[in-house]
């Protein structure tokens, strides 16, 4: 550890020197990242993106010497302000952890210990390394949480884990890490659990703390709008290695290998949709350990401009300017290179045009439908079924209408009912009250109580490609098994509907016999697909069908689901929180608060002013995936209400930030329920400000372009 | 620790995950040579699994490797030790022990006597912990999956049922019902069914929140179906292995009944009566009647704990 940390005689205070890193397996050593170079200077964040399965985390676990036991460092140099890190002894290494090298990672849940007191863990953190006296490090710990922002602080360090929000916990983790004053803060996919108006606080305070304490961060992610935010470098990896690195806004505008090329035009900017522009997935997945070239560019199995060249001969960095370079023999022309991939892109846009604005036909249409749930006191009478019942409201008088072959896209913060929602319409939640009305059917009852001819044309696609499958059944089995259920073709020639599915979703036969667990994320996501349009459905619910997937896997099945849409003719409900892909996906929006739909319209005026002041927020929270564009800082102050006891009259007014905007500060917005105001056809707002109000104000992002 | 482990998954799913390199369907018998190199691969599975076979080898094998009947008596020679005629000695009536023992293990691991011609492929000790198996799994599968006041009802009659001591619990039925092989079947039936019952619920809860359980439900199967084909295949790893501890288990209560007199009736060849009369001879000079069979016991029982023991530890490794 050096001995001056004021002498300001390092300015870089990690060097990271042709690094490789292996796991030792049965079969042999497996390398996990290979030669990386990069520096952290101080009061710098650098950003260390790329899909899952890079190497990463693994690179930051080396830093801190965290591999665990089957890990080991087999080549290069870690430099620690100076000091050789590599070779150390794991005491000595144990020390500088959590003193001069501070982490946070990406689930607060497991970071925090359940069973203790934040204080008493905040505190340790100084009693253990600082050798403090309990007492001050108290005062320390609820100075340090104050720093974070963190409301009420003394009573925080009094509670317990569960008793704090997500973003909260997020905070005290944050505000551990910097207890000490550490020269290094890793950050692993700090914000990746957490909602977007939370990740945007969050993000705020990681650059405020940047600037305060003068700390060098690594910041891990796989969102390129929240590298684009708070980096100044970024590092790209692929398959173990860096590919690119360079200032943040270099690499955004003139991207020098293929692969970052293909990660920004994998995901949509917010405000595109699929009929102006297309998404372009990177084919194939990222190469198992074992499979990854010595002698060759890593990238080329899936670089759309890869030569004999790149197949013979591993690239060297390539200097394009002082600070960004890049591993590709192209590297300076690959910015001007035209997409190789258009003819799909016209049929892809050919379909996606003649499936919207056609029929008017109202496939599922609902009124003031509620979906509550009983939640019993705790008192004693409660337990014979006498005490007070009270009322979770997840869906609260919710009226919608969806025409045939359109996308409805739902979105909102986690908790605001919109998993509910479909679980009522699907019919796995009893309703509590309201009209539901499908094929002119009104289909109140649960689903055991629907028929079959019912149940089959209305499908749902999972969230989690992990558990989307029976881990038991092969793949074809399991698309088979819906086939018969409701018997869509004949016994014998249920194989060949399997096949012609799994062609559909772009899977080849070959994967008819394969089990779950030989699958990738997407092709489990893909199957699932396929077992969902098994029954031929009338309407699809896609339930974040892409949130847990890799951002170039999820254009790919963004891709096919447009496609599907446009072949089968199906209509969908399309629920995710990333805001974009919700635009780029859908032709109508509702957004959702607390049980109720606030906003609801085409997809194109929500986007654009006058917007309800809640979608106003959350367009000001998305990550935008370009470090020059403008957006408005918006912030919501608190947390969502409980939903047993949501507020009274606008359901947003605690949190809502343009009560001002009315006469007496809102004062109606307390007592009053809101009234619909209608903007445009098809549009409303659910807000007691006036439309006109609403309307000057200025769009949320500006972008440079 | 949990960061490490994660690092380490990750690392391995990235190896594993190499679908192309996978043969599409591996046979049967492939996948039996698998699943024992999985085993053998840990040498606390493989101690117990030599411990075990050894004992079903004998038992199979038991009318070829003794010129004796184990009712045979020998009246010159009672209660002697290790000899050439008579390999493990004799009991007090002059029969041969290692033919008792290994018609014990018989009745044990490979046969269930009916009557007394008439008998079923499959241990007594390994129909208790199936009969078991079969009730248990279902009363845990119904309360887990439906939940609610069927849930109560079945975990309440449960828990009352594992509040009564086991050995006593033992007693009861097998006095009410007389001693029988079938009988100490039912009495394992009954002792074992709630352990089983709330593992399986234990298991089910957590399996019933995945998502393709609400797929199958999203397409109107029946319970019956989701229980039965959805959830109990995902939930065999843990069910086998408590399975191989049970039998563990039962084989020891088998011992327990015999020695009270309340196991198979005499005088066929039981472990647990084989120890209670020799009892009676060890003061006397002879400890051999009753030492075999203990050893048989512990063996067979250690070497079954072993062999789940290992199985747990491998299947872990795999998770």
């Amino acid at each position: 550890m050096m001995a001056n940390d004021n002498g300001r005689r390092a300015e870089n205070v990690i060097d990271v020197e042709h690094l490789s890193i292996a796991y030792e397996t049965r079969k042999g050593d497996v390398e996990a990242v290979r030669d990386v170079t990069f520096t952290v200077r101080e009061g710098e964040t650098v950003g260390l993106v790329g899909e899952s399965g890079c190497g990463k985390s693994t690179i930051a676990y080396g830093i801190v010497n965290h591999l665990g036991a089957n890990g080991k460092i087999t080549g290069g140099h870690i430099r620690f302000q100076g000091s050789e890190l590599v070779g150390k002894s794991s005491a000595a290494l144990k020390k500088l952890r959590g003193d001069r090298i501070a982490m946070v990672f990406q689930d607060p849940m497991q970071a925090l210990n359940p069973s203790v007191r934040l204080g008493e863990q905040l505190a340790e953190v100084l009693t253990c390394h600082r050798d403090m006296p309990q007492q001050e490090a108290w005062q320390r710990s609820i100075e340090m949480l104050k720093r974070v922002n963190m409301p009420d602080p003394e009573d925080i360090m009094r509670r317990y884990t569960h008793q704090i929000s997500g973003g909260q916990q997020q905070r005290v983790v944050i505000a551990m890490a910097m207890l000490n004053n550490p020269a290094l803060l890793i950050m692993d996919e700090p914000t990746t659990a957490l909602d977007v108006t939370v990740e945007a606080a969050v993000l705020d305070l990681i650059e405020e703390l940047k600037s305060d304490f003068n700390a060098a961060n690594i910041f891990i992610t796989h969102n390129l709008g929240v590298v684009a935010r708070v980096s100044d470098h970024l590092c790209v990896m692929y398959a173990g290695q860096l590919v690119e690195k360079g200032p943040v806004v270099n690499i955004f505008k003139h991207p020098g290998h293929p692969y970052t090329r293909g990660l920004m035009a994998a995901v949509p900017k917010l405000g595109e949709s699929k009929l102006d522009s297309m998404l372009y997935p990177i084919r194939g997945r990222v190469p198992a350990p074992a499979d990854r070239p010595r002698t060759a560019c890593i990238f080329a199995p899936r670089c759309d401009y890869a030569t004999d060249q790149c197949r013979e001969k591993r690239p060297e960095m390539v200097v394009l300017s002082p600070e960004h370079s890049a591993r590709c023999f192209y590297a300076e022309e690959i910015d001007r290179r035209p997409r190789t991939t258009r003819k799909r892109v016209q049929a892809v846009q050919a379909a996606t045009e003649a499936a919207t604005g056609k029929s008017d036909d109202t496939l599922l249409a609902f009124d003031h439908l509620k979906l509550y749930y009983t939640q019993e006191s705790d008192s004693v009478v409660s337990l014979f079924g006498l005490g007070e019942k009270k009322y979770v409201k997840a869906v609260d008088d919710v009226s919608l209408r969806l025409a045939k072959g359109r996308t409805l896209g739902v979105v909102g913060e986690s908790g605001c009912g919109k998993s509910s929602l479909v679980k009522g319409l699907i019919g796995l939640e009893p309703l509590t009250g309201g009209e539901l009305n499908f094929l002119d059917i009104d289909v109140n009852e649960e689903v055991t109580q629907r028929s079959a001819n019912l149940i089959k044309e209305m499908q749902m696609v999972f969230q989690n490609p992990d558990s989307t499958l029976n881990p038991s059944y092969t793949v074809g089995k399991q698309i088979a098994r819906p086939i018969q259920h409701f018997g869509t073709v004949p016994k014998n020639q249920v194989k060949q509907e399997v096949i012609r599915l799994l062609k559909a979703v772009r899977l080849g036969p070959t994967y008819y016999d394969r089990l779950p667990r030989q699958l990738s994320g997407g092709e489990k996501q893909r199957v699932g697909i396929a077992r969902a349009l098994a029954s031929r459905p009338d309407l699809i619910i896609c339930d974040e069908p892409v949130s847990a997937l890799d951002v170039s896997v999820q254009a790919a099945v963004i891709n096919l689901l447009l496609e599907i849409q446009h072949t089968f003719g199906a209509s969908m409900i399309f629920i995710a929180h990333d805001l974009s892909v919700v635009r780029y996906f859908s032709d109508d929006i509702a957004v959702m608060y607390l049980g109720k739909v606030v906003e609801i319209g085409p997809a194109e005026r929500i986007y654009e002013p006058p917007y309800h002041p809640y979608t106003e927020a959350l367009l000001a929270a998305v990550p935008i995936a370009d470090p020059e564009a403008e957006q408005k800082e918006i912030r919501l102050s608190g947390n969502v209400p409980s939903a047993l006891n949501p507020p009274r009259g606008c359901r947003f007014h605690t949190r809502c930030p343009r009560r001002d905007l009315l006469p007496d500060g809102g004062q109606i917005c307390e007592t009053d329920d809101p009234p619909w105001q209608q903007s445009a056809a098809g549009h409303r707002i659910l807000c007691h400000i006036p439309l006109a109000a609403l309307e000057k104000i200025a769009p949320v992002v500006h972008t440079a372009a | 620790m949990s960061n490490s482990d994660h690092v380490m998954s990750g690392s391995d799913s990235e190896i594993v995950d190499t679908p192309d390199a996978i043969p599409s369907r591996r046979s049967a018998w492939r996948r039996m040579k698998d699943g024992l190199a999985v085993l053998l691969a840990s040498k606390t599975a493989t101690a117990g699994l030599t411990l075990v076979l050894f004992w079903v080898l004998v038992a199979i094998f038991a009318p070829f490797l003794t010129p004796y009947t184990p009712l045979e008596q020998d009246w010159k020679n009672p209660n002697i030790g290790p000899s050439a005629e008579h390999p493990l000695g004799t009991d007090e009536l002059g029969r041969d022990l290692w033919s008792r023992l290994i018609y014990g293990a018989r009745v044990v691991l490979v046969i269930l006597p009916i009557s007394e011609h008439f008998w079923i492929p499959g241990g007594t000790a390994i129909w208790g912990v199936i009969v078991a198996l079969v009730v248990g799994i279902t009363l845990g599968l119904v309360s887990g999956y439906y939940g609610g006041w069927i849930d109560e009802v079945t975990m309440r009659l449960l828990d009352a049922m594992m509040a009564v001591p086991i050995i006593l619990l033992y007693l009861i039925i097998m006095a009410a019902l007389g001693a029988s092989a079938i009988n100490v079947v039912l009495a394992m039936t009954i002792v074992g069914t709630p352990g089983i019952a709330r593992l399986v619920r234990s298991l089910t809860l957590d399996i019933r929140t995945r998502e393709y359980i609400r797929a199958a439900e999203t397409r109107g199967e029946s319970p019956w179906y989701i229980m039965f084909i959805e959830i109990l295949p995902n939930a065999r790893g843990p069910i086998i292995v408590d399975a191989m501890l049970r039998v563990g288990y039962a084989i020891f209560a088998m011992g327990t009944l015999g020695f009270l007199g309340l196991g198979i009736p005499p005088p066929s060849p039981d472990w647990g009566s084989m120890v209670a009369k020799g009892r009676e001879f060890i003061l006397a000079g002879s400890p051999y009647a009753a030492m075999w069979p203990s050893i048989a016991i512990a063996s067979l029982v250690v070497g079954l704990n072993l062999l789940a023991d290992g199985l747990r530890e491998e299947s872990m490794r795999y998770q």
